[in-house]
């Protein structure tokens, strides 16, 4: 079975042949196990970079082959983040409060112990009693089921709703774009009991493992992602290939066709919608570590939008199109804002990138949606001389079932 | 190379990089201030800020005989970007020392890193206390710099007896609203006539707000205002504010985050009167301020101001300046250890007096907004330590920070013991 | 009180170096020279009174001068004058007592002396007396408000005297209202009190509810036994109720003396700390000691052997609570004047709680006109053409910025908004247009598309308002007309600059339906809406319809922004605050229908002020909730409020 699906597929091969050369090379470079020549900061981007490349497996499986634009999809990349935040701030705190109370003569309540933890991680924002939702974030277990369970179960019953009530296209997007949004205003408050606008904090230290230094936490966590990363292509390939794959792309391109061929397309795009959704926690519960916090701005609509913008650079509709799209665009990005980008002087004007990059995004962005719709996986097309074939005749008529095309002809 | 040894266990990966560290002969500084995104409206200030410092002090010949060098990163007001470019620029550009970020969040996103690497930061703006890092010099106001004596002014001053304090629902405002709370209470002013609202950022609906505030004087106590409302949103409040008619004189508002770069966005005309608490106006009458305002205002243009948290950055700047020639290196630990008690002149005609818990002395300010956007300097104090555990909390009252004989910023007075060494929040 | 100023006056000017040619004012202001120049709100009253009682004649000109921030000391000596800018720093030193000038002196030279409020307020008070009968009536108003700011007893007299003769008939009204509440608050006559409070019971003013609350202010006192009789008592409280927790009760009886205080977990930890003896306390081990159980049973073998003091059980509770009563007494004595304030403020309050509706409704509706001016050109692009355009608040934001640069050309803040707001519509309309035309068109048949490229300018036109205007929110201000409010009373008002919103969305409205359904471009857009093929077999140019009906969109959304921008900021970031809440308007509202847009922003505006009503302390929550409101409501109401039908409705 196992083979034919990779038969079917080798561009999972080749896929997993780059990534794991990839995840070689930089452990080979890096500060930790290698030669020292990438620094660990830019490991623990790359790291980063990998788990925007996994939403945005994520984004293309719900966008490119099943049609539905959502720009909410960080919402659950950011509730996996909280979950396992939850856990790290929690234990590390635990070690802090539990060393500190020791030295008291009389040993401290188990109470006392919980109390104290709660003194540290909410004393900063003005409360010292642990919300409802921290009830788990002792059970690493627990916790780390809620990365998936937490956005699944959002995920369901907002697509449920969604779905049922048949909201569709640009409705279903700005109705995803309100739900980030809701859920970002709503962590924003300090009373949400996830420290409001602080956010999580120094998830970057592992409780338990002081001793270790960042340089080795990045690597392990590289790898981490990187494995995360393949399992997930895999998983994605695997549901687009084969007679599902055909029904999720049937709904993207004639929904009303599909259910008229009596396939339930609410649950088909439901279960996308939650599937992509549990990746995102994922990814999500993988990448703060290495960002070291989550706040609530992390997702904001914005966000959610710009991933978007990665898989429709990249290339909708093939998978290591979201990859390059969400790779390329995060490190150019990063490039850019860093103040590495060379300035351009033109004389009057000096054009300096940390200014200008965002006009430079907005703009090639308008220009791949109008003129390479493909996006950069076109090119491998390209390579491969695999020309669309032209299907239809809009561009001549006012629209579809015109005649004017066999008129022109005429 | 104490800078190495005293780094965790990962140093020896660290040495590999470090030998760029030892051949140059300036002296990195590392600017770490958003230059996009929400944030960018403040801190583009600050960078400008540090490249005339740096440019001054390198025109005077640097310092340790070496020349100064900007790095300038942009973290563009995303938090965790603040702590990935912060190990950038310990790591891979091997500053020796930092100065940046704004907003609490970002400050508690790069402590982690920077307590990890050792390194230096001096942190400018007022801020909500609770903390005290190793590795952090907090050159802005604690809450007892800024906000518990503007709420003593209202108290004595101009008889306020009920308040209403707004906010910007993050940390900052909600951890000052809780220390004021606390402290007002403990000044006998009952709980109910304590009100709370917090808006989103940049909120701009204020006309229920306002409504609701001017609603408080029915029980015939005066009402006084205290504002830790952030940024753009102010703009619409006190654009309520005047058309509402509120008088300074019926309800005085005090406002901890306006200063004169935020003033420059309305037209102050209707606003006279009303006041702000910081450690520094631009207005201030000394020679220094005097200096300062002209060389800023022939480097940026005319209409640029001056504000407090520059002159937190100026002062953080001349101290380390010092510091560095007192210990004849730039190595982090013989820097700190060199900051104890270093006293440079501020701008407004004192001195500041680095402190064992990382924060200075400062005198508080109480301005009078003018129609010309600028404040009249009505009430000046000699200078206050700052207080990284505020007293007015249960929980921090027993707290104390002294990196200096105690080595340790969390120190609990009830047990004698050391809560934590690196602060993780 | 003479005595003792005639002490200080004669101290001061054996104190003085006879040289210095002092006026008597001047002596009183050197003799209090030190508070002067450090003033503070509680200790400056002597120097004040000092001056007022002085029964000089240049004392009001002294105090009116010192409260204006004109009072200047000279340095070299330490005299007061008065100061008036005579231009390159220097002033002009005018002496108070001879009211002549001494000549100039530079400001480095001088100190002002600047009174902060509250003294200001004090020396106002002050004041009053001169002023009150004063011939000019800015200053006789001056003396009105510096009363009403802080009313005392000794004001009812002059100001009964200074009633009757006011020639000025505003004045005289809010003279009289003002003796009506003084005499609430200070005549020593029962039965004028409760009179004055009876005919107040109408009214809204914050100043009658400032006046008649305090009459009922209380006092939480326990008693050993039964409350005494002799009291005006508001209510006897039963501990344990709703008002007077069991906890509190108690409490309070410890802070009167009369119980005792509980031990706390804290204060056990502590004591038993404090007895460690052989590794354990009280015969328990200590490492036994990390359970409550253990510790009370530690704590009560301490206590048993005397080495701490006993714990209060709940038995010791009950008894202490049962034999005392506790009640809030009304610190006025008089129980037919709080009787009389109690009945007033009810009827009162149920007009200030209807009028508080109203108000609520007002804020509302200005809330839902500032949503529908926001949303009604996206009404027009998104609504009519179906096209998702992510840069409208970008538009909004070009209009806002669009009004800040002809305020800085043209100074005159009427003629420059009458200029900005064809000026903005124009630049947005190009701006729509040069989209319709460069992108738009290109994606007629995709929307999802049309939204990611549109994104994609929005970002770039956010970052380019930045690159040329900064980072800085820019002031665009309202011409003086538009400044103040419309005060119907001290409850309901609402600022001018709302009002004009919503006149300009009520304008909007007319200019859409007009266009809409009486012209010939409206015509072919709802032709070209329903349906393109036929309306191009018809003639229409379609891409001139569309064209023209995305930049009449894009041009509202601009003028749209003048007003944003008038009452709230102008910023790089004002349009995509405004953006999602636009989309959503539309949405809510139903798509292709103008008064949907309209039914949805007054249903978003309304729900967002009754929200924030229930949750005052939080307007973040209220914006929250709304939102998911929203998202419930369209899955039950997919099409919005008002839904298309039919063939029109198309999908």
């Amino acid at each position: 079975m196992k083979n034919t699906f990779l038969m079917r597929n080798p561009s999972v091969l080749i896929f997993l042949g780059v990534l794991a050369l990839f995840t070689l090379s930089v452990t080979l470079l890096s500060e930790a196990t290698g030669a020292a020549l990438i620094s660990t900061s830019f490991v623990k981007t790359l790291g980063k970079t990998l788990c925007l490349c996994l939403i945005a497996i994520a984004m293309d499986l719900v966008w490119g082959y099943c049609g539905i634009l959502s720009l909410g999809h960080f919402a659950f990349f950011g509730l996996g983040g909280y979950m396992v935040g939850m856990w790290l701030m929690y234990e590390r705190t635990r070690g802090i409060v539990e060393t500190s109370l020791a030295q008291a003569q009389i040993p401290p309540t188990p109470q006392e112990v919980v109390d104290a933890i709660g003194t540290q991680i909410f004393g900063v924002v003005g409360s010292s009693d642990f919300p409802l939702v921290w009830a788990f974030a002792d059970s690493l277990p627990i916790q780390l089921a809620l990365v998936v369970l937490v956005p699944g179960l959002l995920a369901l019953v907002f697509g449920w709703l969604a779905f049922r009530s048949r909201v569709t296209g640009v409705y279903l997007s700005i109705l995803t774009q309100a739900m980030t949004l809701a859920l970002s205003l709503y962590l924003f408050q300090n009373d949400s009991g996830l420290r409001g606008n602080n956010g999580l904090s120094g998830l970057q230290n592992l409780p338990g493992l002081d001793e270790v230094p960042q340089s080795v936490v990045s690597i392990w966590f590289f790898w981490v992602s990187a494995l995360a990363l393949g399992l997930g292509y895999v998983l994605a390939a695997w549901v687009v290939s084969g007679k599902f794959g055909s029904v999720i792309r049937g709904i993207r391109d004639d929904e009303q066709r599909v259910r008229f061929l009596g396939y339930s397309v609410e649950g088909y795009k439901l279960f996308i919608f939650v599937l992509t959704a549990m990746i995102a926690g994922v990814a999500g519960a993988l990448y703060y570590p290495q960002a070291g916090i989550i706040n609530p701005a992390e997702i904001a609509p914005i966000a959610s939008i710009y991933l978007a913008v990665w898989v429709a650079i990249g290339g909708r509709g093939r998978l290591y199109g979201a990859v390059i799209g969400a790779a390329l665009v995060s490190l150019v990005s990063t490039w850019f804002t860093g103040g590495q980008a060379p300035d351009v002087p033109l004389g009057f004007y000096t054009i300096k990138w940390v200014d200008w990059w965002q006009v430079l995004l907005g703009g090639s962005f308008v220009l791949v949606t109008l003129f390479a719709p493909k996006g950069i996986g076109g090119l491998f097309d390209l390579a491969q001389g695999i020309v669309a074939p032209r299907r239809h005749g809009q561009a001549l008529g006012p629209g579809q079932g015109a005649l004017q095309e066999k008129e022109a002809q005429e | 190379m104490n800078f190495i040894k005293a780094t965790l266990a990962g140093a020896l990966s660290l040495s590999l990089t470090a030998p760029a560290f030892a051949a140059e002969d300036t002296i990195k500084v590392g600017v770490l201030h958003s230059l996009s995104g929400t944030m960018a409206i403040s801190e583009t200030t600050l960078k400008d800020t540090m490249l005339m410092l740096i440019d001054e002090q390198n025109a005077k010949g640097g310092v340790l005989g070496k020349k100064l060098e900007a790095v300038v990163v942009d973290p563009a007001s995303d938090w965790p970007l603040f702590a990935e470019k912060a190990r950038e620029l310990l790591t891979v550009q091997d500053v020796d020392v930092i100065f940046g970020c704004w907003t609490s969040v970002s400050r508690k996103s790069v402590l982690p890193v920077i307590e990890e690497l050792n390194g230096l930061m001096f942190y400018p703006v007022q801020y909500e206390g609770e903390e005290s890092s190793k590795n952090v010099f907090y050159t802005g106001a604690a809450p007892n710099q800024q906000a518990i004596p503007a709420t003593d002014y209202f108290l004595e001053e101009l008889g306020v007896e009920k308040f209403a304090l707004l906010g910007t629902d993050y940390v900052y405002p909600r951890t000052t609203n809780n220390i004021l709370e606390s402290y007002l209470v403990s000044k006998g002013i009952a709980k109910d006539d304590i009100f709370v609202n917090y808006t989103p950022f940049g909120h701009s609906d204020w006309s229920k707000i306002v409504a609701d505030v001017v609603a408080l004087g029915a029980d015939g106590k005066k009402v006084g205002v205290i504002s830790t409302i952030n940024g753009d949103a102010n703009i619409g409040f006190y654009k309520e504010l005047a058309a509402a008619g509120v008088s300074a004189d019926d309800i005085p508002v005090v406002a901890f985050s306006v200063g004169e770069e935020e003033l420059a966005g309305l037209d102050t005309s209707n606003l006279v009167g009303h006041l702000a608490a910081w450690n520094y106006f631009q207005s201030a009458e000394s020679e220094t301020n005097a200096e300062f305002v002209k060389a800023w205002k022939a480097r940026m243009g005319d209409a640029r101001v001056t504000n407090d948290p520059m002159e937190a950055h100026v002062i953080g700047f001349n101290m380390y300046v010092k510091a560095v020639e007192a210990a004849g290196t730039t190595d982090v630990d013989a820097v700190r250890a060199k900051m104890y008690g270093i006293e440079v002149p501020n701008l407004t005609g004192g001195t500041a007096k680095m402190l064992p818990n990382h924060h200075l002395t400062k005198p508080v300010l109480i301005g009078e907004i003018q129609a010309d956007g600028q404040f009249d300097i009505i009430s000046q104090t000699t200078e206050v330590p700052g207080d990284a555990w505020t007293d007015f909390l249960p929980e921090s009252a027993v707290l104390k920070s002294d990196w200096e004989s105690l080595g340790c910023g969390m120190y609990n007075t009830d047990t004698n013991t050391c809560v934590q060494i690196k602060s993780n929040y | 009180m003479r005595h003792f100023l005639s002490f200080l006056l004669a101290l001061a000017l054996l104190a003085l170096p006879m040289g210095a040619a002092a006026g008597p004012v001047q002596d009183i202001l050197q003799s209090h020279r030190a508070l002067i120049e450090k003033s503070s709100r509680k200790t400056i009253q002597p120097a004040i009174d000092a001056l007022a009682n002085s029964g000089l004649p240049q004392a009001q000109t002294l105090l009116e001068t010192w409260q204006a921030k004109d009072m200047w000391q000279r340095k070299s000596d330490g005299l007061f004058f008065l100061g008036r800018s005579a231009g390159n720093g220097a002033y002009d030193l005018i002496d108070f007592d001879t009211g002549d000038s001494v000549g100039q002196a530079d400001k480095g030279d001088l100190d002002q002396l600047k009174p902060n409020s509250g003294i200001r307020a004090l020396i106002g008070t002050a004041l009053v007396q001169f002023q009150l009968s004063d011939p000019d009536p800015a200053r006789r108003w001056d003396a009105v408000v510096a009363i009403e700011r802080a009313p005392a007893a000794d004001h009812l007299a002059p100001l009964r005297k200074a009633v009757t003769n006011e020639p000025d008939a505003a004045l005289q009204a809010k003279k009289r209202r003002l003796e009506r509440l003084l005499t609430i608050a200070f005549d020593p006559e029962l039965s004028s009190r409760i009179v004055a409070i009876n005919g107040f019971r109408t009214d809204l003013g914050v100043d009658v509810r400032a006046t008649l609350n305090p009459l009922l202010s209380t006092q939480r006192r326990v008693f050993a036994g039964e409350p005494d009789k002799a009291l005006n008592i508001a209510a006897v409280l039963k501990p344990g109720s709703e008002a007077l927790s069991r906890d509190a009760a108690y409490d309070m009886l410890v802070s009167a003396g009369l119980a005792m205080p509980r031990v706390s977990p804290a204060e056990i930890r502590n004591t038993l700390a404090a007895h460690v003896a052989d590794g354990a306390v009280g015969g328990v081990p200590l490492a036994q000691l990390n359970t409550d159980a253990a510790r009370t049973r530690a704590y009560a073998a301490l206590a048993d052997a005397g080495k701490a003091p006993p714990s209060v059980t709940d038995a010791d509770v009950d008894a202490a609570l049962a034999s005392h009563s506790f009640a809030d007494v009304y610190d006025e004595p008089a129980k037919a004047v709080t009787d009389a304030a109690q009945e007033a403020l009810r009827a009162i309050q149920l007009r200030v709680g209807l009028n508080q509706a109203l108000d609520l409704g007002l804020d509302a509706l200005s809330l839902a006109s500032i949503y529908f001016l926001a949303a009604i050109g996206l009404a027009i692009t998104f609504g009519v053409m179906g096209v998702i355009n992510m840069a409208h608040g970008e538009f909004i934001m070009m209009g806002a910025y669009t009004g800040y640069v002809v305020q800085q050309i043209i100074p005159d803040y009427t003629l420059s908004i009458i200029v900005a707001i064809p000026m903005a519509f124009a630049v947005t309309f190009v701006a729509g247009v040069a989209m319709e035309r460069l992108v738009i068109r290109w994606l007629y048949n995709r929307p999802l598309e049309t939204l990611l490229a549109t994104f994609g300018i929005s970002i770039a036109l956010q970052q380019i308002a930045k690159n040329i205007f900064g980072t800085q929110a820019r002031p665009l201000t309202s011409p003086a007309w538009l400044d103040g409010a419309w005060v119907l009373n001290d409850v309901v008002g609402i600022s001018y600059i709302r009002i004009a919103i919503f006149v300009l969305a009520l304008i909007f409205l007319g200019v859409f339906l007009f266009i809409m359904k009486r012209t010939r471009l409206g015509l072919e857009t709802r032709a070209v809406t329903q349906n393109p093929r036929m309306a191009s077999s018809m003639g229409i140019n379609k891409d001139r319809v569309n064209m023209l009906t995305f930049g009449l969109g894009s041009g509202i959304a601009g003028i749209a922004g003048v007003a944003i921008g008038l009452f709230a900021k102008v910023t790089s970031e004002l349009g995509s605050d405004y953006i999602v809440q636009s989309f959503m308007t539309v949405v809510v509202g139903g798509v292709g229908n103008i008064w949907g847009t309209l039914a949805g922003a007054a249903m978003i505006g309304f729900l967002q002020k009754g929200i924030e009503w229930l949750n005052p302390s939080n307007t973040l929550a209220a914006q929250t909730y709304m939102i998911i409101f929203i998202i419930i409501f369209i899955q039950f109401r997919p099409r919005g409020i008002i839904a298309l039908k039919g063939r029109a409705a198309g999908d």
